[in-house]
């Protein structure tokens, strides 16, 4: 198909650059400068689309963002695919594929139009009244045929292949749009030298103006003082799409979607966001469409659109038009659209007596108009082919034959950025629109989004603005006579039962609908929009809302303002989620946290697992050994020799000052006042309802100077906590809190062959028994680097962990492996670790307590200070069902009666099997292990009363059968403790 | 009440929609009520509903401040389950469930229950600890759930990834089959219909100011934007601001409120069958029956009346959601939104009494009301009724926060309702 709509001469498409691109299979051409939409119609293409609940054949009905009907499918394949794409906004490129949506088999035949020849069975909401029977036919036969019907493009089939990035950026001032005012503004503003930031939509500066041969020079000049400012950012292809708290706007910057099939290796789009001290808002304004019967053929188009295709795209849309309108400004589209060689049917106007330049133009021109008049139908299948024009009020009606119609409801503020903000909108009744009125942001509309509608106000607003923006003193506003147009359903005189005039294009949305809506009761504008779902496609209703506004007005004979909008929302435009997820793929989502041990660790073929988002080595497998095997090898050894764990994970807080023991006198439940320097102490962490939400151990380093550990998982929570309450309720205390996590690695040394591993690589200190007991810390050096000894164990053994500077730990970790080769050393990993700790009764926070457990309910009351006279939690803990000592869950251990069954953690308990479900549940099991020690099973659980129960046998319900489990002590192994000295 | 049936549809086809009427009046306030709810949300309407229904109240209103359906209800991401971990939390939302299943017979409005399956992913040991230890409590509380391996979750959800190298992979899922999606203006307008038809006076636009009391420190009646109402019986259920209002009677409320945010794809054909949720990487997605992807974020991390949320929270959603579902990155947001929920001490909510005669008071839905929808109205119906709670309700009192006999689920399972 050749460019047989393409004109001769004009425009600001490049003729030398043919671009071929094909539209659902078929070859075409256009030029560089297209968009997809000029390129469809430069070929004489309308039909591009299909509607969403009637699939009805859609035409292109605007050349911007507001389009409703013109949606395709783009891409090279499935990891470049994106559904839904407006032709409008797609630049033409070299080789673009594009496909047609939401009909089957093709956009000319399509099986899903059965619903339009049945219309008068589904109006608005008609699914709320029926498939109701019979019960569970919804889900199974109903929903799956709707949901085939609705949808409208299809997801891509494969993963984005694309990259995206994001930036972060601040300015003086924010200018959202660059047509006139916008040029204007970002200019006055530049002149004071502040940072400026101009954005528009658009590959090039000129919003309206690049439809305007007559302009070109302004323009051109415009674009020449803006280049010479080093302190306007310029931002083209980028959309402001929100508008969020204290002056923040986010901006979708599109980097190679307009270049075709480029490399992935630059990214597709750049989210900004943009902190700017003043932002400016000159949006434009969008033409409203008539709603008049079938005024949705292909072919009928918004009258700017049409003479945009022209001026801009040198794209003639038809070759004999009908313009249908209630403002002046489609009376320019029609002497542009006559002077490009289309033939002008006939002009007809809504209003009785309309008078103008724009008007004396037309008549100038010999275009036939016809006023007091409106067209009562359309014809037409996949093109509109006649209409029927009749004088308001007329009985009969003249048909004219045409290929394409012009509407023009009058102008439409894009208000939706200043709404966003939160800003106050104004009716003004002389546009029948709304403007921005009281602003809640630093913030100003100008040009057509402030309600101009002249160039040269548009112009005057936009300085105005930029002027203000920058504190500088501001002319008068230009006055100007502005029009407003019409909203609502036209007067077409015909039984509203039997047309339909479209008032949401995508949504099949009628007028008819919006008035049901009505008498069922739905009176709120926010129901008719719910019920209707007008305004809730793709454009969110850029052409629709107002119309729709204007139909309820005048059914309930209430004021436009009194009824108000819609609540507007981000985004502007819809916005592809990899913008918003930018960086964050892949191994940056949530960036994966590694020990200084970590590659080592993988050296010798670790198996890893994650705990919160740290990477940590579960077991050391050896040879084909199982997960299970490994860690029954790992237990042994620690027990009989001595095992080397990585604790780097752990969180570690520096706490100093000289209030840094009564500060954790307040936050833990333990005492500190009486801890001394060198020694540790288990601390327990309560939320201030009385549950416990941390441990860790505690060293005293120095009186004023201590070093808490946390889990693994509660790092950050706990540092959160501890800042919290410094910084409101404990501001009389002089503690700083330092987060050390990540500047120590932590090397555990367990077993009783520990001492004699480290002894030979420790100097400045002596680790005796005697010298250095159980509990207690020394600083010194280990393998010739500063280290803090702990003498800790969480196996029971006799332990050591070595806190050394985080780029130290794998030299000091490789040092005591070596160490201990003599020894039989052997690294485990947490598997291992949590295996260990179980035999000996201890908690993991997180495992055992799950947010509701107290110290005493874990059977850790010993560690509670009881003479200090508050702490987090305290309180809370007195109260009656956490002081009961009668239901609560409490740690016990378990045995199953056969030794080799180990229970799934998670299983409850219960003390009858056999009762009927629901079954009275006494408790769960928490942890649960093979214990290589006992050479048997052991479990850990909370059960209701558990302590008094110890020695009562318990039932495990599982899926076809149960399991008998015999409570004791949560401390299975060495309960005397004797094995912590070696 | 005119009847909705498919046969209705076809007469309304042939002479022009023109006999369908209003399906609520707009009523005006009457000077005194036998009982007053506040808040025309699905709760609030709801428990009109069952007032008229099975308790045999004529004489009730419900007021709102806006337009009904208009907070939560209508901003939901409409996910209904009941696999929750305590007895009391499971028989609430189980109820509620049982009631979904009849509803849109109920009510002769279809409310759309469909149920897709809700599937929460397991990405670690620890998730794994807490799903199993659910679908063991589940079973025995005779709720479904099950234990899914990735390839079983896979085969339910065929968009999920679930290579084992991706950053969070997939070690698993528990799925509750029953579990699933419902139409949430629906639910508001059609429990809004069904009472209308029972009497209840449903009365938008009218703003509660006062709360008034006798010398007896009884609920006489409140005071209002359209002029004073009495009552005897008044029912609070106006989820973020409940605070507001519970204060007028001088009763302080265990409640912070949030915002929380959601968002939509644009249509596309079906391909996304069930629900899934995934806690530990904070997202929640399913498709609507239009063809969106909806999509559910986090709350901020301040409270907040304004019904919109910070971007980072939504872009982290949308990071997590392209992490699970590569194909949808290229998919582009439609609409964002937030809402603002109601949060006490345990994540729980409160159906109950107060300490003040004749006023009752359900509220603290947090970020999971919309499920309870049914079950939440019907007992708290109950109760207003009663003067005394359900036993299914009884253990979700204010009385709770002061004893420490706390529900709290979303300890339990660091879940997001």
């Amino acid at each position: 198909m050749t460019q047989k709509y393409r004109l001769a001469t004009g425009g600001l498409i490049d003729r030398r650059v043919t671009v071929p691109f094909t539209f659902d299979g078929k070859a075409m051409t256009g030029h560089a400068g297209d968009t997809l939409a000029s390129a469809l119609l430069a070929n004489g293409v309308h039909l591009v689309g299909r509607s969403f609940k009637y699939h009805r054949p859609r035409g292109i009905v605007s050349a911007g963002a507001e389009e409703p009907n013109a949606l395709v499918g783009v891409g090279r394949d499935e990891g470049h695919y994106t559904p839904n794409l407006r032709a409008t906004q797609v630049e033409l490129y070299h080789g673009l594929r594009a496909e047609s949506q939401n009909r089957t088999p093709s956009l000319e035949r399509d099986v899903g139009s059965i619903t339009d020849r049945l219309w008068r069975f589904f109006p608005a909401g008609f699914y709320y009244k029926t498939f109701m029977w019979p019960k569970g036919a919804w889900t199974k036969f109903f929903e799956p045929r709707i949901r085939a019907i609705a949808g409208l493009g299809r997801s891509p089939a494969a993963p984005d292949a694309a990259r995206y990035a994001q930036i972060y950026a601040h300015c003086d001032v924010l200018v959202i749009g660059a047509g006139p005012a916008g040029l204007s503004a970002a200019l006055a503003a530049a002149e004071t030298g502040a940072r400026v930031i101009l954005c528009d939509e658009q590959p090039q500066f000129g919003g309206a103006l690049l439809a305007e041969p007559g302009q070109s020079a302004w323009l051109a000049e415009q674009r020449a003082r803006l280049a010479g400012f080093a302190n306007i950012t310029m931002l083209p292809r980028t959309i402001a799409f929100g508008y969020f708290p204290h002056n923040m706007i986010g901006l979708a910057q599109d980097l190679t979607d307009h270049q075709g099939e480029t490399s992935d290796d630059a990214p597709r789009g750049r989210l900004w966001q943009v902190r700017a001290k003043q932002v400016i808002t000159a949006t434009g304004a969008i033409e409203r469409p008539l709603v008049f019967p079938d005024n949705d053929r292909p072919g009928i188009m918004l009258a700017d659109a049409a003479r945009t295709y022209v001026e801009r795209y040198a794209v003639k849309p038809g070759n004999r038009a009908v313009v249908f309108t209630a403002h002046d400004d489609a009376y320019r589209a029609a002497v542009s659209l006559h002077e490009a060689g289309v033939t002008i049917a006939a002009i007809v106007d809504l209003r009785e007596s309309p008078e103008g330049p724009c008007l004396d133009a037309a008549r100038a021109a010999g275009l036939p108009i016809r006023t007091h008049a409106t067209i009562i139908g359309t014809e037409g299948n996949l093109r509109v082919a006649a209409v029927s024009v009749a004088t308001i009020g007329a009985a009969n009606a003249e048909r004219i034959a045409c290929d394409l119609v012009l509407m023009s409801g009058g102008f439409t503020p894009s208000v939706h950025l200043f709404s966003q903000s939160r800003g106050k909108l104004a009716f003004d009744p002389a546009l029948d629109a709304f403007i921005p009125g009281t602003p809640a942001e630093p913030t100003i509309a100008a040009g057509a989004a402030s309600g101009c509608q002249s160039l040269e106000a548009a112009i005057a607003s936009g300085r105005a603005a930029g002027l203000s923006a920058t504190g500088q003193a501001v002319a008068a506003p230009v006055a100007e006579t502005v029009a407003a147009g019409f909203l609502g359903e036209v007067p077409h005189g015909r039984d509203p039962a039997s047309v339909r005039a479209f008032v949401d294009f995508q949504n099949d949305v009628t007028a008819k609908d919006i008035t049901l809506a009505l008498a069922e009761g739905f009176r709120s504008i926010e129901h008719v929009k719910r019920y209707t779902t007008t305004g809730m496609a793709t454009d969110q209703g850029k052409t629709s809302n107002m119309n729709a506004l204007g139909i309820v007005s005048k059914s309930l004979g209430v004021p436009i303002p009194s009824i108000g909008t819609t609540t507007f929302r981000m985004p502007y435009t819809p916005i592809p989620f990899g913008y918003f997820a930018g960086y964050a793929r892949g191994d940056l989502f949530e960036p994966v946290r590694e020990t200084p041990i970590h590659a080592w660790a993988a050296e010798q073929g670790a198996v890893f697992e994650d705990v919160s988002l740290w990477k940590r080595a579960r077991y050391f497998p050896r040879g084909a050994e199982t997960m299970h095997e490994a860690v029954a090898r790992e237990c042994a050894a620690v027990r009989a020799g001595v095992g080397l764990f990585d604790a780097s994970t752990l969180g570690k807080i520096e706490i100093t000052g000289p209030d840094a023991a009564e500060f954790l006198n307040r936050m833990y439940v333990n005492a500190w006042t009486k801890l001394k320097p060198g020694r540790l102490r288990y601390g327990i962490l309560l939320r201030e309802d009385g549950f416990i939400i941390d441990d860790g151990v505690v060293g005293r380093i120095a009186d004023d100077r201590f070093h808490v550990t946390t889990t693994t998982g509660g790092a950050a929570r706990v540092l959160n906590m501890m800042e919290d309450y410094l910084q409101t309720e404990f501001t009389d205390l002089k503690v700083w809190l330092t987060s050390t996590t990540e500047q120590y690695a932590v090397i555990a040394v367990q077993g009783p062959r520990a001492r004699e591993v480290i002894a030979p690589l420790v100097e400045d200190a002596d680790i005796s028994a005697a010298a250095m007991p159980h509990m207690s810390v020394v600083e010194c050096r280990v393998a010739g680097v500063p280290a803090r000894l702990f003498r800790v164990s969480f196996t029971g053994e006799l332990g050591f962990e070595i806190n050394v500077p985080a780029d130290y730990g794998r030299a000091v970790w490789e040092a005591i492996d070596q160490a201990g080769q003599t020894h039989g050393i052997v690294p485990y990993g947490t598997e291992t670790m949590h295996v260990l700790r179980a035999e000996k009764g201890y908690i993991i926070v997180g495992q055992e307590t799950d947010g509701t457990a107290t110290p005493d309910d874990v059977g850790l009351t010993w560690a509670i200070g009881k003479a200090k006279p508050d702490f987090v939690g305290k309180r809370a803990l007195a109260r009656t069902a956490l002081a009961s000592q009668t239901d609560r869950k409490q740690l016990v251990g378990l045995l199953t009666a056969d030794p080799a069954e180990v229970l799934e953690e998670g299983a409850h308990l219960v003390a009858d099997p056999a009762q009927p479900i629901p079954m009275t549940m006494l408790g769960h099991v928490t942890s649960s292990y093979w214990s290589a020690a006992l050479n048997r099973s052991i479990a850990l659980a909370m059960v209701r009363n558990g302590r008094a129960r110890i020695g009562e046998t318990l039932h495990v319900p599982l899926p076809g059968r149960s399991v008998a489990v015999t409570l004791t002590d949560p401390v299975f192994y060495d309960p005397e403790g004797a094995r912590l000295d070696g | 009440m005119q009847k909705f049936s498919a046969f209705a549809l076809a007469k309304e086809a042939l002479s022009g929609q023109k006999g369908w009427t209003r399906q609520w009046r707009d009523a005006a306030p009457k000077p005194a009520y036998e009982a007053i709810i506040v808040g025309g949300g699905g709760h609030g309407l709801g428990t009109a509903y069952y007032l008229a229904k099975k308790h045999g109240l004529r004489n009730i209103a419900v007021l709102e401040k806006g337009w009904i359906g208009g907070g939560n209800t209508g901003r939901n991401t409409t996910i209904i389950r009941s696999n929750y971990l305590f007895d009391e939390s499971a028989a609430l939302y189980d109820h509620s469930v049982k009631l979904w299943e009849g509803l849109s017979a109920d009510l002769n409005y279809n409310v759309m229950f469909s149920q897709r399956g809700v599937m929460m992913l397991s990405h670690n040991v620890h998730d794994e600890q807490v799903f199993k230890r659910h679908v063991h409590a589940n079973r025995l509380n005779g709720v479904d759930n099950e234990w899914l391996s990735p390839d079983q979750a896979k085969s339910f959800c065929p968009p999920l990834n679930i290579a084992p190298g991706m950053r969070h992979a997939v070690t698993g899922a528990a799925l509750q089959r029953r579990a699933g999606t419902a139409r949430h203006d629906a639910v508001a307008w059609g429990y809004a219909r069904a009472a209308d038809a029972l009497g209840v006076d449903i009365i938008q636009n009218c703003e509660v100011t006062g709360i008034d009391r006798d010398a007896s420190g009884r609920v006489s009646g409140v005071q209002t934007s359209r002029g004073a109402i009495a009552t005897r019986r008044l029912g609070i259920v106006a989820a973020g601001n409940t605070s507001v209002l519970m204060a007028m009677a001088g009763q302080r409320m265990p409640l912070e409120s949030y915002p929380l945010q959601a968002l939509v794809s644009e249509p596309i054909k079906p391909i996304f069958p069930c629900v899934v949720m995934s806690n530990t990487i904070h997202a929640y997605i399913s498709q609507s029956d239009k063809g969106e992807l909806v999509i559910g974020a986090g709350t901020d991390a301040y409270i907040s009346y304004s019904q919109r949320g910070a971007l980072h929270i939504s872009s982290h959603t949308l990071e997590a959601i392209c992490e699970l579902f590569p194909m949808f990155r290229r998919m582009r947001m439609l609409r964002n939104w937030g809402g603002i929920v109601d949060v006490t001490p345990d994540r729980s909510p409160i159906i109950a009494k107060t300490e003040v005669p004749g006023l009752y008071v359900n509220c603290g839905w947090g970020t999971g009301g919309f499920k309870a929808t049914p079950g939440s109205a019907d007992l708290f119906a109950y109760t207003m009724a009663k003067d005394e709670p359900h036993k299914i309700n009884a253990p979700f009192n204010l009385e709770r926060f002061g004893a420490g006999r706390l529900i709290d689920e979303a300890a339990a399972a660091a879940v997001a309702h």
